[in-house]
């Protein structure tokens, strides 16, 4: 049997039954939105320092555009897997999804792709308010910018994902990977366009995030959706993005190999 | 059905003694000890066996089966489970074993049983109308209807668990690993699952590989017991044989009309147990006849049966018997 056609055969149940579970969450999830309010402090924080005069290429406008987005993208391209494994190793029930004829990794990935709709659902009111505010002219309007919109969103959910599951499976050797995830993302709050826009770094830093996966977890889809660079630079970074994805699918699939290895050498 | 040929199964462990002086100075230098969890056995079981797999706590039982299982790779030896290596974890080997364990759940907790049994159908590929038969037939066995639809997480431990067997066995797995599958249950939902059980096994010809600290369980179910100790096989083979090879001794029980005294239990036999109404006598198995003549002729019985020891008593003396220092710890 093949086991693509397994695989294709086992999704729809899969994230049906997730997506119930999610649904199951729906009161835990909502005080969990609460946590990602960290955009409408930098909206007012900077909102606030451009009051005078633009900083970069951003006015006031511009900021409370960018963090009204940055909220939206982050809210759901969110990922928590690497909490799951940890928890999964060291309370021994990873065996149950290692007696599974289906990969792991792809259980992970549909438990956690069933949260999507739900959290763009829960979205909507706050994308409705931010038009409604500040107009939809803030939106790109090149059609190969909107155009890119849902696959760099994707993509950059498929690098937070990925990301997560990486040092997730660290956790095989070492029990417990949480540390690494929190070094991790204190990078990521940083260097992925969070807490403060890209382009006002150095040209220099910038230089050297283009090669590093954080822009295009949440910076480079923001960008593209609100139009602050030419339609080149958004299929260059579409591009890049899927790159470093597929790179780091392979580095997942061959880590993930062997810390099974390891964790079946001593012991679940 | 299964083959195991010396299968050793080490660990390496962090040594460490207690206090803050060890706990710092294992920052800079860790030691390491090797635990052998299983140290060299050797079994075979063949298609549609009951086997009760029995030790103490550590003797290696559960490591065996997840060797068994796949989930852990053996250190050395040989395994096969149902013509696979069970080490590559191989999907058409997963879909042919299931290990259920008595502490660790696979049911969703949050929603009902049906939920988690729609997923495991999607997860072993089963095709619809088989799905159903087979839900169908574990519904009515294990008396499941009034339980698929209310969310796991309000169901009784005893409820849960018949849930649990059945989501395990939706794909009809040919072989299964049951690790204390009826820890802390009550004395009637232990009872429904043993039925099961056999039941499955007497139905499908699975084999079946259990562990349990219940010797009700293995009474109930298992006509061979495999006994481990210290990671080293000690008995193989059937129970009674087991039971007549260690305790060949009878136990008479003896319902009694009104009060005896110990002297005159004694004169039968060795007394077991005398308390106000009823007593148990210990007695070699060639006296059996007479001393049974003789309680019935000399004192006020009401009611006798003979019983062989309890098996926790046959255990217990095997493991006392089995040579102690087997587990290497270097």
């Amino acid at each position: 049997m093949s086991t693509a056609r397994h695989v294709a055969r086992a999704l729809p149940t899969m994230l049906r039954v997730s997506f119930a579970e999610m649904l199951a969450y729906r009161a835990e999830l909502l005080v969990w939105m609460l946590a990602y309010t960290m955009p409408l402090i930098m909206l007012a924080l900077w909102t606030a320092v451009a009051r005078d005069a633009p900083v970069g290429n951003f006015d006031q406008r511009g900021f409370q555009a960018y963090f009204m987005v940055t909220l939206v993208v982050r809210f759901c391209t969110s990922a928590w897997v690497v909490w799951e494994m940890n928890f999964e190793v060291r309370q021994g029930t990873l065996q149950r999804r290692l007696l599974r004829p289906i990969h792991p990794m792809i259980a992970y990935a549909c438990e956690q792709a069933a949260a999507l709709p739900l959290r763009v659902v829960l979205m909507v009111p706050i994308v409705v308010a931010t038009l409604l505010w500040l107009g939809p002219s803030i939106l790109t309007r090149d059609p190969v910018q909107v155009a890119l919109v849902l696959p760099t969103i994707l993509g950059a959910w498929c690098l937070m994902f990925l990301t997560n599951a990486l040092i997730g499976t660290l956790s095989l050797w070492w029990e417990s990977s949480i540390s690494v995830f929190e070094v991790w993302m204190g990078l990521y709050f940083v260097f992925s366009g969070y807490v403060i826009p890209l382009s006002l770094f150095p040209d220099w830093l910038n230089s050297a995030l283009d090669w590093l996966p954080f822009r295009y977890m949440l910076s480079s889809p923001v960008e593209n959706l609100l139009g602050l660079c030419s339609r080149q630079e958004s299929l260059r970074a579409a591009g890049v993005q899927w790159l470093i994805a597929l790179l780091l699918a392979v580095a997942l699939w061959r880590g993930w190999a062997r810390g099974v290895k390891r964790f079946q050498a001593f012991g679940g | 059905m299964i083959r195991v040929e010396r299968l050793v199964k080490h660990y390496q462990v962090h040594a460490r003694a207690p206090g803050i002086r060890a706990a710092v100075r294992s920052l800079f230098k860790r030691e390491r000890k090797t635990v052998a969890a299983v140290d060299g056995i050797d079994f075979s079981i063949a298609a549609g066996e009951r086997v009760g797999f029995l030790g103490p706590n550590g003797a290696g039982k559960t490591t065996t089966l997840k060797v068994l299982a796949g989930l852990l790779h053996p250190t050395s030896g040989e395994v096969e489970v149902a013509g696979f290596r069970p080490a590559r974890r191989e999907p058409d080997f997963l879909r042919s074993i299931m290990l259920v364990t008595g502490q660790k759940q696979q049911l969703l907790w949050d929603l009902p049983p049906s939920d988690t049994f729609e997923l495991n159908r999607a997860i072993y590929d089963v095709p619809r109308a088989r799905f159903q038969e087979a839900l169908d037939e574990l519904i009515a066995l294990l008396d499941l209807s009034p339980l698929v639809g209310k969310p796991t997480r309000q169901l009784s431990m005893g409820e849960r668990m018949r849930c649990e067997l059945a989501a395990a066995l939706l794909h009809r797995p040919g072989v299964l690993f049951l690790d204390e599958p009826t820890i802390g249950l009550d004395v009637t939902a232990q009872s429904a699952v043993r039925r099961f059980i056999r039941s499955y096994n007497e139905r499908h010809g699975a084999t079946i590989l259990l562990t349990s600290h219940d010797m009700n369980d293995v009474a109930a179910l298992c006509p061979r017991v495999i006994v481990i100790d210290h990671g080293r096989l000690i008995h193989d083979g059937p129970l009674p044989e087991l039971v007549r090879r260690l305790r060949p001794e009878k136990r008479v029980v003896l319902a009694l009309s009104r009060p005896v005294s110990r002297a005159d239990l004694e004169t039968l036999g060795i007394v077991h147990a005398h308390e106000e109404g009823r007593a148990i006598l210990q007695v070699e198995p060639g006296k059996l006849t007479s001393v049974v003549s003789a309680a019935l002729e000399r004192l006020p019985v009401s009611d006798l049966a003979v019983e062989d020891p309890p098996l926790e008593d046959v255990l217990a003396d095997l493991f006392a018997r089995a040579a102690p220092g087997a587990a290497a710890a270097t």
